[in-house]
Parts: C-alpha cells; structure tokens; sequence
C-alpha cells in the first residue's frame, strides 16, 4: 500500500443530522425549557472547587455561566446549545457544546448547536484567540451543565415523588433505579425550568471516569457533513435580497491616502453600478478601515473588473519609504547593541567576559502574511440606526463595539451574525472588512457585501511582525553554558494601536523571550527598540515563532560546538525539573493566567522531549541526505516538542518524511482535533520556514498571491506526521492546541537540515539557501 | 445569450461573456459551496467539473462554459453520498472546511480518471488546491479510501 497513514489514529464516527442552527436576532432560541436567574459575569472559577484558577474572569466582560442563555431543552427532547466561539478550524464549536452536553447527560445525537451573535454581556468573553477557549470555558461549561442536570433531577423527583438523592439523570433521561421508572428530558423541561437554579458552589461534576465524550476523540465536528456538501456557510455564502457587491481599492502604502480618482472606464464595465471613496483612517487606528475607493456591481466579478479599470492617486505619507533589505539590516544593528532589559539573572557581562568561549547566533524571521483561504469578507445591511453584520470573525464582541463606534450608534443596535471562519489565524481578530461593509451599507442604504481579494489579503493584512534575534551563550571551559543574553528587535503589535510604540508588548516578550525556561546562572534579555512601518497584528503563535526559532536554533548551535547530541544538549539546557521563578521579570504576562495554575514547569518540558524522544525515534539511523533535529517550546501555557526528518537532494532540495510532534495541553476535550491541528501547525510550520515572506520596496508589499507568496502543498507536505499526547494528570488545567504546535517546528526543521547537510540556516524562509 | 447546465438545471447569462463562471455561479446563480480563494487558479478553491474535468472556474469565462455541463459541489451526488465525500467524513479531513469543496471536486474527478491512484498520482493530482489549514495527510488518506473502500 502505498498511502503512508497515521497509526493508532482514533477515526470516524460519521454521524449525519442537523446539527447546527445559525442564529440570528429573528430566530432567537425556542422551546427554552430551562429558565432562571443563574447568571454570574464574574470569575467563578475557585480553587477550592475547582483545583485550578484560569484568566477567563479577567477577560473582557469575563465569563457567563448560565444554563438559561447557553441550553434550552425542546419538548420534543432536541437540546440546544449555545457555541459562543467562533469556529475557524479548530473545531471549538463541537467541543464547547459537548462539554456541557457532557456534564448534563445529553445524548449528543439529540443535540444541536447554535452559534451565538456577538453580544459579550449575555456570552461573556468571545474573542477566540491566544489558544484559550477550552481552557478559559472547560469549567464553566462543565458547570452549564451540571446546573441543567441537577435542575431536571430535582424536576423529575418531585414529579416521582422521590427523594432527588434516589434519581440520576442517565443519557438524556432522569432514573430512578429503585423503581425503575425514568422521564425523558424534553418530558421535564417545562418543569425543570421552574426549579431554582443551583449554586454554584453546590454542583457536583461528574467523575471524570464516567465521562462518555471528553477525551475520547470519538464525535466528529457538528459542520462535517455540510462542509463536505458546500452547505457550510462562511462569510462570503451570505446572500440577501437586493444585496450589492463590492471590493475596494486601498492605498498601497500604510498610513497613505486617497487624493483623486477617475471612475468613469470603471463605469463602463457591465454589471459595474457606482463607483465611491470608502472612509479612511489615520495610521495608527486599531481595526478601522484603510479607505479608498469602492466600486459597487452586481456581482463580485463585475466590481473586480471595474476595480482594474480605476485611476487612482495616492498619497504614500510617511511609510512611502519601507523597504525590507535596509530595514533588516537596521534590526540586525540595533540587536548587535543594548536595549531595554526585560529580564535579568546574575550578570551576563562579566559572564560572557569570563566564558572559556561565546557562541553567537544572529537570526532573522521576516514578515508573514496569514492567507486564510477565506479571504477577509463580510455583509452588512444597515438600515436608519440600526446594523446588522454576517461575517467571519474571531471577536464578534469587538466587531460589535467596533461596528457602532463607526456608525456613531449605540452597541444594542448592531446585531453581529458569527459565520463560519475559512480560516482565521489571527486576521479575522480585526474586522476592518466588516467595518467597510458597514459604512457602505450606510451610504448605499442596501445591503452590501465587501469582499477582499487574494491580492487586498497579502497586500493590506495586518502582518505578523519581523524580527532579527540574536543571542549570545557563553560556556565555560568544560562546555556548560553559563551566560546567555538575547535581544528580540521587532515592530510591536502595540504600533496598531499607538503611534511611536516601538518595544514589544509584554504578550509578545513573554511569548518565548522572557520566559525562557533554561537552567543558566547568567541570563539577561532585552528589547532595543523597532518602529513598525506596516500594520503588525497576531499571526497564529505571534512571537513565539521568532523567538522560539532563535532559542531552538541556538541550542542546536550549542551541541554541535560541544561535540553533544541535540537532544542530550537540549535537556542539560533545561535542566533540573522544577517551577522557574521569574523574578526579575516586571510583568510576566503568562498567556493571562495566572502563574500558581500554570506555570513554567521545566518537568513538562522534559517529559514532552522525551516522549517524543522514545516514540520519534530519536537518534534512529537515516539515510545519506536525511537529518534529524529536535525542538522544543512552552506556549500558550502547553508544552511542545517535535522531531523532523529532512531528506534533501545533490541539488538541496528538501523533503519531510517524517515528523513527530509530543503535546502535553492538560486536560483535553477531543483529543482527535488536537491531533488535526498538530498535524496542520507542521505544515504551516513547514510553509513559513521554507517559503514564507512579505517584503517591502517603496513602502508596498512586493507580493500578491499564491504564486509570489508559496505555502505548502500535498505534495511537499510531511509523508507522516504522528502526534504524541501526553495523558493529563488529575486536574491537570487545560493549555492550548490551536497555536503551540507552530512554533517548535521550524527550529526542528532547520536543526534536521545542519543534521544532514552541516548548513545552518539562520534566516527564514529558507527559500534557495540550499541550492547547490 | 450563453447558455449551459450547472448540476443538470439549464442556466442563461446575456451578461458580460467574459465574466468568470465562478461568479456566476456563486453570484448569479447563487449555489455558494464553489469556494472564491485566489482568482488565479492557483489555490483550487474554486475547483468544479466541466464535462468530466476539474476546471478553476475562477479563470473559466462564462464563454468558456457555454453549452457544457458544469457540476459543483452541491450537485455531486443528491444526498452528499459520493465516495469521496463519505471518506471525507470518515476520515475527518476538514479543519476549517473552506478549501474542502474544491479537494473534494478534484479528488472526484482524479477517481473519474483513475479509480485506483497511487501515492504519487494523488499527490500530483492534488497539489493544485491548497489546505492552509493543512489537512493534507488526511485528504491522501481520504482518496485512498474513497478509491479502495479500504
């Protein structure tokens, strides 16, 4: 057989009903069964319920948990629940669902999901984002239905007559086994919607030995069957009467705008109706809008082709200059010299002085664009002072806020319809799309819809950051590394938000800089300054990708100056199993969580090194041409280790036929979608390493699709990609998955490549640096 | 006046002959499961069968699809039950499920034409449309299933 396939991978369980309802103001949730004042808008998560704190409370508008907002129980027994996520992927909105599905005895063949509009007083937080939706909802969704659960046990006791201690609800009925008798839920729910909500602290969870669902890995997601027919909808599949179509021409130059243009060949395309400038904003502005000029037609055809037949003016303003090989080249000098200091242990001067030698590695990782295969898109329709948006975004919330301060209305007014997300990884956390739909929509008095091209996607995204990293380890005469200073110079994610922010963010400092789990005695990082000329915004992983990439890269450096394996070097590096303490560190930012629940714990790390070590097959022997590296990195409070095997050619081109990747996430819900988004971090680890970069000329992006900004396809992916998780200890917390698996998996990748070629790449992409 | 047939039903268009089929289907016509991703057939998203082939019907002219029958996702199979989308159920394939009509309409057509492709022939055949999610391992793992029943 020649299809190379995951062994051991848990499959399948095609199960076809409708599951899932999408919700809009006009079809608010029917047949609420379960009714009452169970609200709480604050932290609820205690440590002495619950074994660990998360950051969900201190989220904006924090956490909801109320079995009235999030489930309704239908007399015929369908029961309903809320997904309050946006689903891009990683299948978020299955698993929240099946947690309270979970705790509440629902049968999941008798469920459906709805997904929730943005409204973050009545859901709580719903930016999904920074990998924490199990993490921030595992509890209080676990509470949702515990609540509902005790509340149809209290119902169907009086209505047997029986003590509530002698009745369990048992896969969608309550039981009472000494007579045998049992009430099916949707019989209960008018009655159970009468009962007091119970508190909190009263709610007894489930055993987590008796659990049907979580851990299993055996429900597949609720879309499968409509992705699979073209009846999933994301943002561009909505279509309302007399809907106009639009796309917009957008200064090329960030913080440029629009001086003149000339419609009139537009005009002349069919199909094309009106051509009009679109709001802009001044550089710096978070999320809103570019401007420029739109052209409207009557189907998304007709406006790119008018689109092409514009002539427009801009002004470049102050970036009209951005070019990426000088602005390389000024990170790289400004890494070579002091910056600010973040962290500080002993004293890395006289250290590096004292060092038998110091090994420097000067690394380069240069700026991505996302590419979701959805294409930024949304619909608005506005009518007076009210707003109604359909769009893909992974803060419906914020998209709300947003949306009502561009239209100068009040929030209670909009109305944020979540589609399905074609992708997000970060772009769809700002909703310029649909603040332009908005503000057409306004002026038009039509619904309309802006869709962005392949071109407007690379050309106008916020981009994930470049940065030049360099780091010095000094080692004394037996080999033991005793200094390391590294300096991280990169345009910060706070410049889209405040002009002249030119340090990293604490969210981005402690993605892998600060919070660097090595055992050294004389350790200092720091951050000279970098300002942006581009908008910076979150791509999956974020900083972690060149930080991670420079650490790992270093260690790789190390054991081959001390004549040591990669893997040996990587855990004397780590060093002892313990909980570092980060002292010096003025504000650790730790994913947002707080530091006694997670926290840096140097014996996941080993462990996730060395199951991957025992099941990877680290140091097996490979063929002449193949390497093997190592990796590994903390983020987004997880643990991730990955070994690649490279094979490249006489003439350097490079091939994976394997990669191994060990996940230590907590506590987990479907271990079968962590699987999935392991697999899909390596080839996107894979496409930034070997391909990905967005250069600057004249202050432009030089690329503008797929063919000048290559990801990977089948036929370049791994041949094999296993995933190793590590089992979660009792009340272990839950960490991420969407984004920690990215981040180790270039180092892996380019530490393999100096295993089999002895070239060490210190530049992302690695584009031709292996021709021969 | 251009006309053709998408999913068995006739269909005119006296718009602008050059107009890509991908829009009129999406726009005019108004079936959505045709994915937009690149407008330059370099992503596949759009994929859809033309008499018997995979077309990117993103840089497919109406003109172009005149008297022909064209076939997207939504006219596959009446009740979604075509091999390949079965075994992309089984095996799980999609994350964020955009790509997936046009994987999917590529794969069918690869099985039109070679109903017992190899490792090498899938990943030749599928390496026009792009995953960023990056399913790829299972969408092999899918033809190979949908081919073999195995």
């Amino acid at each position: 057989m020649n299809i190379i396939t995951n062994p051991g991978k848990p499959r399948g369980f095609e199960r076809h009903v409708t599951k899932v309802e999408n919700v809009s103001r006009r079809n608010v949730m029917k047949g609420l069964g379960i009714a009452g004042s169970f609200v709480l808008a604050a932290p609820i998560m205690s440590r002495p319920a619950f074994a660990y704190e998360t950051g969900a409370g201190k989220m904006p508008h924090g956490v909801v948990v109320d079995p009235k907002v999030f489930v309704a129980i239908a007399p015929d027994g369908i029961v309903t629940i809320i997904a309050h996520r946006s689903e891009m992927g990683t299948g978020v909105r299955t698993s929240l669902p099946l947690i309270v599905a979970e705790e509440m005895e629902a049968d999941w063949n008798k469920v459906k999901v709805q997904q929730a509009h943005g409204d973050e007083v009545r859901y709580g937080n719903q930016d999904t984002d920074g990998s924490r939706s199990t993490r921030h909802y595992l509890i209080p969704m676990r509470q949702i239905g515990a609540a509902a659960r005790t509340m149809l046990e209290s119902a169907a006791a009086k209505r047997l007559g029986v003590p509530v201690t002698e009745v369990k609800a048992t896969n969608h009925e309550v039981v009472h086994a000494a007579s045998g008798r049992r009430i099916g839920f949707g019989d209960l729910a008018a009655d159970a919607s009468k009962e007091a909500v119970p508190a909190i602290a009263s709610l007894k969870l489930k055993d987590p030995k008796d659990f049907r669902y979580l851990g299993k890995g055996e429900i597949s997601i609720v879309d499968l069957h409509d992705i699979t027919t073209g009846s999933a909808h994301y943002g561009a599949d909505i279509r309302l009467p007399g809907m106009k179509y639009a796309v917009i021409a957008r200064p090329p130059v960030t913080g440029g705008k629009l001086v003149s243009f000339d419609g009139a060949d537009a005009m002349k395309v069919s199909g094309v109706e009106k051509v009009m400038e679109v709001k802009g904003w001044p550089w710096p502005s978070k999320f809103q809008p570019l401007g420029g000029v739109a052209v409207i037609a009557r189907n998304t055809g007709a406006a790119i082709k008018g689109r092409d037949a514009l002539k427009v003016t801009w002004d470049d303003g102050a970036n009209a200059k951005y070019e990426s090989v000088a602005y390389r080249a000024q990170l790289e000098d400004a890494a070579r010299k002091p910056g600010l200091v973040l962290r500080k242990e002993g004293d890395v001067d006289s250290a590096l002085k004292s060092a038998d030698r110091v090994i420097t590695g000067e690394y380069y990782a240069p700026h991505l664009a996302h590419v979701s295969m959805e294409p930024p898109v949304a619909v608005a329709d506005v009518k007076g002072d009210k707003a109604e948006v359909w769009a893909p975004v992974q803060s419906p919330g914020g998209t709300r806020e947003d949306v009502a301060k561009t239209l100068g209305i009040p929030e209670d007014n909009v109305t944020i319809n979540v589609t399905l997300l074609g992708g997000g990884f970060g772009r769809k956390s700002k909703c310029d799309y649909a603040l332009e739909a908005a503000l057409l929509s306004k002026a038009l008095g039509a619904p309309v819809k802006v869709q962005w091209t392949r071109e407007d996607d690379v050309q106008h995204d916020f981009l994930h950051t470049v940065s030049a990293e360099r780091i010095e380890a000094g080692l004394d005469k037996n080999g033991k590394v005793i200094a390391w200073r590294h300096r991280s110079v990169a345009p910060s994610i706070a410049s889209t938000f405040a002009a002249n922010a030119v340090h990293e963010a604490a969210f981005e400092i402690g993605m892998g800089l600060v919070d660097m789990p090595f055992e050294i005695a004389n350790i200092q990082c720091e951050n000279p300054e970098a300002p942006a000329h581009t908008r910076i915004g979150w791509f999956r992983s974020v900083s972690n990708i060149p930080h991670a990439f420079a650490v790992q890269s270093m260690v790789g450096e190390l054991a081959h100056a001390t004549g040591r394996d990669q893997k040996d070097m990587l855990l004397e590096l780590i060093g002892s199993p313990r909980i570092i303490k980060l002292d010096s560190v003025k504000d650790l930012w730790n994913y947002g969580e707080p530091y006694d629940s997670y926290p840096i714990d140097t014996a996941r790390l080993r462990r996730v090194v060395e199951l991957v070590a025992e099941k990877g097959a680290w140091g097996r022997s490979v063929p002449k041409g193949h390497g093997l590296g190592i990796a590994v990195h903390r983020s987004f409070v997880s643990y991730v280790a990955s070994i690649v095997e490279v094979a490249i050619d006489d003439k350097g081109k490079l091939t994976v036929p394997r990669v191994d990747t060990a996940i230590d996430c907590g506590t987990y819900v479907n271990p079968e979608r962590i699987q999935s988004q392991i697999e899909g971090a390596a080839i996107m680890g894979l496409s930034l390493a070997k391909y990905g970069e967005i250069t600057f000329k004249d202050g432009r992006v030089q690329q503008k699709n797929f063919d000048d900004f290559p990801v990977i396809r089948i036929d370049e992916s791994p041949l094999i990609t296993n995933v190793h998780i590590v089992p979660p200890g009792p009340d272990t917390p839950p960490s991420g998955v969407g984004e920690p698996g990215v981040p180790p998996f270039a180092p892996a990748l380019t530490n393999a490549i100096f295993a089999a070629t002895g070239k060490r790449i210190r530049a992302l992409p690695i584009g031709k640096q292996l021709e021969t | 006046m251009i006309k053709l047939k998408i999913n068995g039903q006739e269909k005119n268009w006296d718009g602008d002959p050059n107009l890509p089929l991908l829009w009129f289907i999406r726009d005019e016509v108004g079936l959505t499961g045709t994915k937009f991703g690149c407008g330059e057939a370099l992503c596949g998203a759009c994929t859809v069968i033309m008499d018997k082939q995979a077309i990117r019907s993103c840089i497919t002219s109406i003109s172009d699809a005149a008297d022909r029958e064209v076939t997207t996702i939504e006219g596959l199979h009446p009740t979604g039950d075509h091999a390949v989308q079965k075994a992309w159920r089984q095996v799980n394939v999609p994350q964020c499920g955009y790509c997936q009509a046009g994987q999917i309409m590529q794969a069918a057509a690869l099985l039109m034409d070679n109903p017992k492709p190899d490792h090498d022939q899938i990943r030749e055949a599928m390496s026009g449309n792009i995953c960023r999610c990056g399913c790829y391992q299972r969408i092999e793992t899918a033809v190979h299933l949908a081919s073999t029943g195995v």
